[in-house]
């Protein structure tokens, strides 16, 4: 077994408001192979792009990382001096956000925005450096790369400016990318376009990409591995075939049951009732079990820990093969889907 | 970008016609034109023949478009107080004025820029904080207690600079400079601390909020998310978004350079435009008034076109708004 | 940003929720707040009950004596033997009730100016989002005119008109007056803005149409709905106005067109102490100019921290 590219161990994250310490992050662990695309879904507030933030260092006061590690490559990261964490952002870890229009510096053209991110990062001449911009561009779909370079950010559609994001973020040969909601503000023609260039320049370069979405059709589109993330924790993080068709944690179920599907009846689409808590709020015990269906006594106090199932990790209480109570939770409270929408 | 500028230049001389109209109606409302210039002991046919020879017995708007013709030429009538031609009392002020507004003007921007980068920077250092609170207390000190603070600790305390006047000057064609004398120099530094003080504070917190601002925004997070030192950062990528809102906001303050100048040469005793109007307003001597708020407003629309200017040399997305595809 | 958890037990009482509340929080831990307030509120107070706690009134004639004239600070006079806090001038006038009394115009005038350009800025502003159209149009243009000409520029303008119109003879009297127009009329345009955009927010929305049709006049109830929105900003650009009301008034008694040496203002007692700069009576400029100096920027500082504390974009 190689060595995972990114590892992740127990990561905390707060941020200190007046009110009190509010946890973002909340041991969350997880590994992402070279090569692999592993999608990170959740609502809004789940702790997505904190712990996207976190791995590449961009945590600002009044948030800071409170425990865990994180590896890259078998160094650690999560504890270099500012300087030295700089000189891994761009050049190791390679990052694009979700808003295109704002990616980018509108004074500066994409020439000189790239130029700068290479020479950063290489000891290379400024020509070698345009000409290894141009060969980006070329990369990530541009035409006409030559004439382009000099063109400023507002001259390029939405589209085209996330293939130059993209190459900004690959300007250094990373050895993983965070994709943030990379697609979401874009039309829905050219979100698949994008997703198919990340896919494709991940499996030629052997990066590993760590994809932060909400949006289920992109994961099960493109990812090798799924975490699904709930209120600052991993709920469940498995193989992308057994998460979306065979989700285990009740809350995975709910996610993968409002995922509308052609080959399923319209009203079958389910919705979780309730909605998630703040993090000011979070609840004791499982964080998700005043939504839960199966809920019992032990979820209110006792806080789930990871457990392997299959190929996948779980956290819930229900497949705890310890406890004696948890299969009859399961079977007593767990009516199929379609009974569950009727009752 | 032609259009543009064609537009900015357009805007001006709404602004230009429309204060002129102010000063007209100034001109021809405020008070007896013709009895504060015959004086009281004229006869009828004497103020009658002045009327006549003022167009003041035309209709409203004919006397306007004279009155905009005779600006146009730099004829503002003749001053009822000092009895000589408006516009040889401007002439005769204006480099006073230019000097003063010019030089202030150029020690608050450098300086306001830079001590707003700095504290914009280092946000939560201690020099960094102690600078933005002496802003406001700058902000709240009113330019004349500037002045008089320095006048009295250089000039009668410490006895090392002049505290009224411009020294000597020198003159060359029809304008005097104080640049080229040494005492010229020295009576110069007063005067430029006392009006630049509150456009530099002005500056500062200026640059400081807009630059936190950009430094906020997703394309510095990006910026930082590929690996840019700080440095870069700050001064390649956030200080060029900064200029745009400043510009725009340090030209129309160009306003309150001459406002405070009228303060500044009052308590230095500076022989500047301010000084004169002051002293029209003090006798309601409405042509001088006239005339320097007509100078004023060309003032703001020339200093105004030059943001315009200074936009498009920022902003490639305003320069590429006319024509397409040039590139 | 997450406020606290919903589900309270009880609600407190309005008391302990408005202590409890994010504004009175901020207060209570900025030192700033409460020392500028404090010094704020004990100028203010010091001003308004000057006829009692003054030690004379400054500008009745019986109570001055000559011989008191040109008394340095805490230093007993050579003749009288009196002593005077902050001093005395030629006319052996005491500069701490002068100051006081001088106080109590500068903060007349900004008051009085401050509540006259907030009723013309909020009823322009009104008008403008409520007609749009033409009205808006002109409005808002000499709006934007008149926020690009400095303030003291158009206050200097109003003063020299009417010394153009009101014969010599009345014009000290109708000073005051004056004084508080041009300020007033030189600081409204901003208070416009701000209404403008609340009202067209509000105007758009359902009620207004709801109040038309079930016979309410739409523009009484809307009005009933942009106050309360435009308080909060309103507040802060009022106390920053104050603060500038009272700098521009001081500026221009300063420069001679305000206040006349029979009436003092914080400005004209400069403009008086400035004149024996030279000669070495320094206390005759400097109380002034430190009473003016503290309510500015007193006034101020409560104004930036208002301003950070109930709307912090705008700036």
């Amino acid at each position: 077994m190689t060595e995972p590219v990114l590892s992740v161990r127990d990561l905390r994250v707060e941020f200190v408001t007046r009110r009190g310490v509010l946890k973002a992050i909340d041991g969350v662990s997880f590994d992402i192979a070279k090569g692999e695309v592993l999608g990170v879904v959740g609502e809004s507030g789940a702790g997505k792009s904190v712990t996207g933030s976190a791995i590449i260092g961009l945590i600002d006061p009044p948030g800071r990382i409170a425990g865990g590690e994180i590896w890259l490559s078998g160094s650690r990261i999560d504890n270099l001096p500012p300087e030295e964490m700089r000189k891994v952002r761009g050049k190791r870890i390679g990052m694009i956000f979700q808003d295109p229009l704002t990616s980018l510096n509108p004074l500066y053209r994409i020439g000189e925005q790239l130029v700068e991110t290479i020479q950063t990062h290489t000891d290379l001449s400024a020509s070698a450096a345009r000409r290894r911009a141009i060969e980006l561009l070329a990369e990530v779909g541009i035409p006409a790369p030559e004439r382009r370079i000099d063109g400023y950010p507002h001259e390029f559609s939405g589209g085209m400016r996330q293939r130059v994001v993209i190459a900004l973020a690959l300007c250094a040969e990373p050895e993983l990318i965070i994709a943030d909601e990379p697609t979401t503000a874009l039309d829905v023609s050219v979100q698949a376009q994008i997703i198919a260039l990340l896919k494709r320049l991940g499996r030629e370069r052997g990066t590993a990409i760590m994809l932060i979405t909400h949006d289920m059709g992109v994961i099960a589109e493109t990812a090798d591995r799924v975490a699904v993330m709930y209120a600052g924790r991993i709920a469940e993080i498995g193989p992308v075939r057994d998460v979306v068709q065979n989700p285990l944690h009740p809350y995975a179920r709910g996610l993968m049951g409002a995922i509308p599907t052609l080959a399923q009846d319209a009203d079958r689409l389910v919705q979780i009732p309730g909605s998630m808590p703040r993090l000011s709020a979070i609840p004791p015990g499982c964080p998700f079990h005043p939504r839960c269906p199966h809920a019992w006594e032990r979820c209110t106090v006792d806080r789930p820990a990871p457990l392997p199932h299959g190929a996948s990790q779980v956290a819930c209480h229900l497949y705890d093969r310890n406890d004696p109570t948890a299969e009859a939770h399961q079977r007593m409270t767990h009516p199929p889907a379609e009974e569950g929408v009727a009752a | 970008m032609l259009a543009y500028v064609l537009r900015s230049l357009a805007q001006g001389a709404v602004v230009l016609v429309a204060v002129a109209f102010i000063a007209f109606s100034m001109f021809r409302f405020v008070g007896d034109p013709i009895a504060n210039m015959v004086g009281q002991e004229a006869s009828m046919a004497d103020r009658e023949e002045l009327a006549r020879r003022l167009g003041l017995d035309q209709p409203f708007p004919i006397q306007f478009l004279h009155f905009l013709g005779n600006a146009l030429q730099g004829d503002f009538g003749i001053s009822y107080r000092q009895g000589r031609p408006v516009s040889a009392l401007i002439a005769e002020r204006l480099p006073a004025t230019v000097e003063l507004a010019v030089l202030s003007a150029l020690f608050a921007t450098v300086l306001g820029v830079a001590l707003g980068v700095y504290a914009a920077i280092r946000r939560r250092g201690v020099l960094a904080n102690a600078v933005m609170t002496l802003s406001l207390v700058g902000v709240s000190l009113p330019t004349f207690l500037i002045g008089i603070g320095l006048i009295y600790v250089f000039a009668v305390e410490l006895r090392w600079l002049p505290s009224f006047g411009r020294g000597e000057t020198v003159r060359i064609g029809w304008w005097t400079t104080g640049l080229l004398t040494w005492s010229g120099l020295q009576s110069l530094i007063l005067p430029v601390l006392t009006l630049g003080f509150f456009q530099l504070t002005l500056i500062m917190r200026l640059v400081r909020s807009e630059m936190l601002e950009v430094m906020r925004s997703d394309f510095i997070r990006f910026a930082r998310a590929r690996g840019i030192p700080a440095r870069v950062i700050e001064f390649r990528h956030a200080l060029r978004n900064t200029m745009i809102p400043v510009v725009t906001i340090a030209g129309l303050q160009l306003g309150s350079v001459i406002a405070f100048a009228i303060v500044t040469e009052t308590v230095f005793q500076w022989p500047g435009l301010g000084a004169l109007f002051v002293n029209a307003v003090q006798f309601a001597d409405v042509p001088v008034m006239a005339a320097y708020l007509v100078f004023v407003a060309f003032v703001f629309v020339v200093v105004n076109l030059l943001t315009d200017l200074a936009y498009l040399a920022l902003d490639p997305r305003l320069r590429a708004a006319a024509p397409k595809g040039a590139r | 940003m997450n406020q606290r958890a919903q589900s309270q037990p009880t609600p407190p009482g309005l008391l302990a929720r408005a202590w409890d509340s994010d504004f009175l929080w901020s207060f209570r831990h900025s030192p700033v707040a409460i020392l500028s307030s404090l010094v704020a509120l004990t100028l203010i107070a010091a001003a308004v009950l000057a006829p009692v706690i003054a030690p004379q009134n400054p500008f009745d004639p019986a109570q001055l004596d000559l011989m008191d004239g040109l008394t340095p600070p805490m230093t007993p006079n050579e003749v009288t033997g009196r002593t005077f806090l902050l001093g005395t001038d030629p006319q052996g006038r005491d500069m701490y009730s002068a100051i006081l009394y001088g106080a109590r115009i500068s903060l007349l005038v900004g008051f009085a100016s401050v509540v006259f350009s907030m009723v013309v800025g909020i009823t322009l502003g009104l008008a403008a989002g409520y007609l749009g159209g033409r009205v808006e149009a002109l409005i808002m243009r000499i709006a934007d005119i008149q926020l690009s000409f400095p303030a003291i520029l158009v206050a200097l303008l109003v003063f020299g008109i009417f010394r153009g119109v009101v014969p010599p003879a009345q014009q000290e009297a109708a000073t005051l007056w004056v004084l508080i127009l041009a300020i007033g009329l030189s600081n409204w345009a901003q208070y416009a803005r701000t209404v403008r955009a609340t009202t067209m927010v509000e105007k758009s929305k359902v009620y207004v149409d709801a109040a038309r049709l079930i016979g309410l006049k739409p523009f009484v109830v809307m009005i009933k709905h942009v106050l309360p929105n435009v308080m909060g900003p309103v507040l802060v650009i009022a106390t920053i106005n104050l603060a500038l009301a009272i700098i521009e008034e001081a500026t221009l008694s300063f420069l001679g067109v305000g206040m006349p040496p029979t009436q003092p203002s914080l400005g004209t007692l400069i403009r008086i102490g400035q004149q024996f700069l030279f000669s070495g009576e320094w206390w005759i400029l400097f109380s002034p100019g430190l009473a003016l100096v503290l309510l500015a920027l007193s006034i101020n500082l409560l104004g930036d921290w208002l301003r950070d504390v109930l709307n912090p974009r705008l700036r």
